[in-house]
């Protein structure tokens, strides 16, 4: 059989008579890259805390990298590694700080740390500003910066929440080359994004819609399905017809 | 003459270190909606700033409706809207008490340029006595939208109004821009989302705090010098870094579903040189076609022309 990263059965979150995550299910195979879409306040956030551990579900069952999401939380955080735009490295220690902590976080041991972080420094070019504050380097290098330290410990899947959020085009597109490389590796890449061209870059998509998983195939399937020329336009059906806007 | 206009701006920060603009000079004709198309932190906010006079320029000159942005700041300040790229409305107001407070200081009321804003209100009037602070994102950005326009401005300044907001909430928000133009409104709008350059009368690419380009879309489009091919195979990313590894080919990148390839000998028979290449490698289902470059193709290219303003990354 193949391996599956991610399995969820009927996932679901439930607010007072809110409904955030309303009986998803799919399921993720290892390697794959995954394009988590949906509109805001679809439930993708609330979603992704209960795969990353941070987060109870009301009903269903969800296992990640093998781990149960009820009474493995603790092995979960484990195997994952997780990269927002919002928040991700601290900004007032040095590049080579940075990747010593999170290392360190994750038990990744001394020895492995500082051979990993020489390689990583040299692939990233950063050699020079491995002492800098991350503060001072611009975005797409803490980009770049923060989506390694998230697969420093060689997670079994990283997740990406928005992760190339205001960059210029040419580091976007170098940003992805990494997260194919990663998948090419063996690391399940889960990813959501506001951007539809990158979710062309997935091996599948899924397109939440009002707590619900509305659609789920490869983005030419998905276009194929829907008499789409665009994933945009894809999205733009679909997410039409949504009753809930939230941030 | 122009609604807005910018000659020579240039703003640095931390005592000369830091260039954010550099040098910057276009302008907005009346009634036009033009388009500033860059990532974060090409200096599109401080250009906002300094349109709206809140900003000094370190060199340069600038106007607003015919007004000095730093002699007639006060006839400026009554006859712009703006909209900053962070959400600046008073959270604790309810949306009524938002739009009374800001008509207030303008000199105004809701009902006196209630045509103006009444697209737009009606579709959050029915949570008038909702804080401000408890809307979502796309009524948060409806809101700020009536607050910059209660006074009926001449120039509407509106700072990455669709940034981290869905795509259907962007499409609404780009119609609302076109009603608004219809009306003689002239509009200078950012964004760091390519795609909506096309719906601009005019943009202005900027990059490092330079302007790379000042045109129509589709003039930037036509003016992209070579044969643009799309390429995809069974495994795009393999295909990608076959192609990468010629020496002929001069640039390739991911762009949606497709790789998006130019060569350096631009001639004819590209996409059945493009094609052997992909067979002699042993890929599948290949598709190999030329196509019209978009707005970002040109962006990536102009990019690439200025190798000093492109950081080594890798």
């Amino acid at each position: 059989m193949e391996e599956k990263a991610i399995i969820c059965k009927e996932l679901t979150k439930q607010f007072g008579d809110f409904y955030a995550v309303n009986k998803i299910s799919f399921e993720v195979s290892k390697g794959e890259i995954f394009g988590f879409l949906g509109a805001n306040g679809a439930g993708k956030t609330t979603a992704m805390r209960i795969l990353c551990g941070l987060s109870y579900p009301s009903s269903g069952t969800a296992s990640v990298a093998g781990f149960d999401v009820y009474r493995q939380q603790e092995s979960i955080k484990k195997n994952i590694g997780y990269m927002s735009q919002k928040f991700s490295l601290y900004e007032n220690l040095t590049v080579l700080e940075n990747i010593e902590f999170f290392g360190g976080v994750y038990g990744v041991s001394r020895k492995e740390i500082k051979e990993r972080s020489n390689d990583l420094l040299e692939t990233l070019g950063l050699q020079k500003e491995s002492r800098k504050m991350v503060g001072e380097l611009p975005l797409g290098w803490k980009q770049k910066l923060a989506f390694s330290v998230a697969i420093f410990h060689r997670p079994k899947i990283v997740f990406l929440d928005e992760p190339t959020g205001g960059v210029d085009p040419v580091t976007r597109r170098q940003f992805w080359d990494m997260i194919y490389e990663a998948a090419a590796s063996g690391i399940t890449v889960f990813v959501t994004t506001h951007y539809m061209d990158e979710a062309e870059y997935c091996n599948r998509i899924s397109v939440m819609v009002d707590g619900r998983v509305e659609a789920l195939d490869t983005p030419a399937n998905l276009k194929h399905q829907f008499s789409a020329d665009t994933i945009d336009e894809v999205f733009y059906q679909l997410a039409r017809g949504a009753k809930r806007s939230a941030d | 003459m122009a609604a807005v206009s910018l000659e020579n701006i240039t703003k640095t920060y931390d005592n000369g270190k830091v260039l954010a603009v550099d040098n910057v000079s276009f302008e907005v004709k009346e009634g036009e909606l033009f388009g500033l198309i860059g990532p974060d932190g090409a200096g599109k906010t401080s250009i906002f700033r300094i349109l709206t006079t809140v900003l000094l320029a370190d060199k340069g000159q600038a106007t607003v409706a015919g007004f000095e942005v730093v002699k007639d700041y006060r006839s400026i300040r009554s006859r712009v809207g703006y909209m900053p790229g962070k959400f600046s409305l008073y959270q604790d107001l309810t949306i009524k008490e938002n739009l009374e407070f800001f008509a207030t200081v303008f000199g105004t009321t809701i009902e006196e340029n209630y045509e103006l804003i009444k697209d737009i209100y009606d579709q959050i009037k029915p949570f008038n006595d909702r804080r401000a602070g408890k809307l979502s994102g796309g009524m948060k950005q409806k809101l700020a939208l009536c607050c910059a326009l209660i006074h009926k401005p001449e120039v509407l300044l509106l700072d990455e109004p669709t940034t981290g907001v869905d795509v259907v909430s962007r499409k609404e928000f780009w119609e609302m821009l076109k009603r608004l133009k219809k009306q003689g409104i002239t509009i200078l709008v950012s964004t760091p989302y390519m795609d909506e350059a096309n719906l601009c009368e005019r943009i202005a690419l900027i990059q490092k705090g330079k302007i790379m380009s000042v045109d129509t879309p589709g003039n930037i489009i036509n003016s992209f010098p070579t044969t643009l091919y799309a390429a995809k195979s069974a495994d795009i990313y393999q295909l990608l870094n076959d192609l990468r590894a010629n020496p002929e080919i001069e640039s390739c990148y991911a762009f949606g579903e497709f790789l998006h390839v130019t060569l350096k000998d631009n001639q004819n028979g590209g996409a059945d040189f493009l094609k052997n290449i992909a067979v002699s490698k042993g890929h599948s289902e290949i598709l190999i076609k030329t196509i019209t470059p978009g707005i970002e193709d040109s962006f990536i290219r102009l990019m690439n022309e200025r190798p000093e303003e492109v950081r080594p990354g890798n």
